[in-house]
């Protein structure tokens, strides 16, 4: 009887398995996974009784798997994120993590983030109008007006309000006034790098401001070397056949390389490319002609973790 | 405490404990430690506030299912076994019954949270790598959480004087969950004219204010209590049990047990 019980259970437990695979697999297609059944904060605060922080931390882990499931996925459909941080936001005004890393996941343009620039803005607003003590709130939301928006003025204001907080950041005053006057594109975009850098213990954002600011030094590069080749066709009415040409006339010293090592390539149309584009992420120039600019590799995984910023 | 009291309270908590209640513990440890150790992967930079959170919720709920559970049975189920009888038949007033039978359960309820807490605090160091200020809070909120117990224990005990184990466990829960929204109450009372609003006021005001009871959210982001509050909300804690065990006792005295 025991063996008869013990093959039972074990075919039983294997056919259920099997079973919920199949099930996953069926609702995977119907996107059942998706569902967002309660999408009110109230309510979902209600039937918490009141242990609301458990349940924003359930919220806040859904977004960011819905986030990496989608992100992995490439359908670039999203439409579930910003409910998704809104219910987590309000549970928890307090979860700071949901409006820093919610606003870079809802920001960039796909395939790096949800392409939901004013979703963005409205969660950080959120977020600064209850905890208005946070610079770094203020920081992020300068960050979307600059990087999605062009609006330097929003920015300035945001970056001088964070500034004047008892506890800020002392790059935020030089920020508010490069916005206002609107100068140094590249410094301006390294130094917010280098706060995000600076301001985060998560290795992959980190990793992830590298990148931005290499990419920067690479924008940087190409920009001035394509200046250098402009000069040289103005000075002696032809394009240099190559960067020894530069060189040779003074107009650089050495050959540059990329961040990579690799020299940069000097095209016959006079074009400055790197070497091997796919190794540079976020670049925007010195890529071939109608190349995107290269992201990183997706994981092998759904990890949302590989964010904008 | 009188020595008859603090028999009964210590044959209460040793049958608790034969009853294997503090199983629970196991589930919880593999609970705590489990989200200690998988949050960092499938979420960003909430660790911390998902062992304050988890752990406390966990010793919140698993500590009221508990004393309902043993709550509603502690009268009933003497009675039930015949056990009572023996009990009174000794020099064992009802009353030192009831409040033997109440600080038995409440004994049992915090043996378990302080593990529970320990639990807590291993998972707090498993993540955080060491122990910071605002981890007093934590404790706080524990012992906050230990007064919600006395309120429960002691409505268990109450609805067990007379009804049945069922109903007593769905009255108990009933009044924690509207305890729960005592805050919700309030505001619909504040909104509310004439009589109704009268009778609103006074539901918010008669049923246990558990929501005042729950700083959880607040302590996990390492908000500091008022050492007024904690007054406040103990002398609110005991008082509330004070009337219930004072039901308890008064419904019991008159109980017909023939």
């Amino acid at each position: 009887m025991n063996l008869v019980a013990t093959v039972v259970l074990s075919f039983s437990l294997a056919g259920a398995m099997a079973m919920l695979h199949r099930m996953d697999r069926m609702r995977r297609l119907t996107e059942a996974q998706e569902a967002l059944y309660i999408r009110s904060p109230n309510v979902l605060r209600r039937m918490s009784l009141g242990y609301t922080g458990l349940l924003a931390d359930i919220y806040w882990t859904r977004a960011v798997q819905y986030f990496g499931e989608q992100h992995y996925s490439g359908t670039g459909d999203f439409r579930l994120l910003a409910p998704l941080l809104e219910v987590t936001t309000e549970l928890d005004p307090r979860l700071f993590p949901a409006y820093e890393f919610g606003a870079n996941f809802l920001s960039p343009k796909p395939p790096s983030g949800a392409g939901l620039p004013g979703a963005a803005l409205s969660l950080l607003k959120y977020g600064v109008e209850h905890n208005p003590n946070q610079w770094r709130l203020y920081y992020d939301l300068g960050f979307v007006y600059y990087t999605e928006f062009k609006d330097y003025a929003k920015a300035a204001d945001a970056f001088a309000q964070g500034a004047k907080l008892p506890v800020t950041n002392e790059y935020m005053p030089i920020l508010a006034a490069r916005m206002a006057q609107h100068a140094g594109e590249f410094d301006t975009a390294r130094m917010l790098w280098r706060i995000t850098y600076e301001n985060t213990k998560d290795a992959r954002i980190r990793q992830n401001a590298v990148e931005h600011l290499l990419a920067l030094q690479v924008d940087e590069q190409v920009t001035q070397l394509q200046e250098v080749v402009k000069r040289y066709r103005e000075q002696t009415g032809r394009l240099p056949a190559s960067m020894g040409d530069l060189e040779r006339a003074g107009f650089i010293r050495g050959t540059p390389t990329d961040p990579t090592g690799h020299p940069y390539r000097l095209m016959s149309d006079g074009r400055i490319e790197v070497q091997d584009p796919k190794t540079l992420y976020f670049i925007t120039k010195g890529l071939p002609p109608g190349m995107a600019p290269p992201q990183p590799a997706h994981e092998s995984q759904p990890d949302s973790k590989s964010t904008s910023k | 405490m009188n020595s008859r009291i603090g028999f009964v309270a210590f044959n209460t908590f040793r049958e608790a404990v034969r009853d294997r209640v503090l199983y629970n513990l196991i589930a919880f440890a593999l609970m705590l430690s489990g989200a200690a150790i998988l949050v960092g992967e499938i979420s960003i930079d909430i660790e911390r506030l998902v062992v304050v959170n988890l752990g406390l919720t966990a010793v919140s709920l698993f500590g009221v299912v508990i004393a309902i559970f043993i709550g509603i049975g502690l009268v009933s189920k003497e009675i039930d076994k015949r056990t009572l009888y023996t009990v009174l038949s000794r020099p064992v007033r009802r009353w030192e019954f009831v409040v033997g039978k109440f600080f038995g359960l409440t004994g049992t309820l915090v043996v378990n949270t302080f593990f529970m807490a320990l639990g807590v605090f291993l998972a707090l160091l498993y993540v955080a790598h060491r122990f910071q200020k605002m981890d007093f809070w934590v404790l706080v909120a524990l012992y906050f959480i230990v007064l919600q117990f006395f309120i429960v224990c002691s409505l268990a005990l109450f609805f067990s004087t007379f009804s049945t184990p069922l109903m007593s466990a769905v009255f108990t829960f009933a009044l924690f969950v509207i305890g729960s929204l005592a805050e919700d109450l309030r505001g619909f009372a504040r909104v509310t004219q004439g009589v109704a609003g009268w009778i609103a006021t006074g539901i918010a005001y008669v049923v246990p204010n558990f929501s005042a009871l729950n700083i959880i959210g607040a302590v996990a982001h390492g908000d500091p209590v008022a050492g007024r509050l904690i007054l406040y909300s103990t002398i609110y804690a005991l008082l509330y049990s004070a009337i219930a065990i004072s039901g308890a006792v008064l419904v019991f005295q008159h109980r017909n047990l023939k």
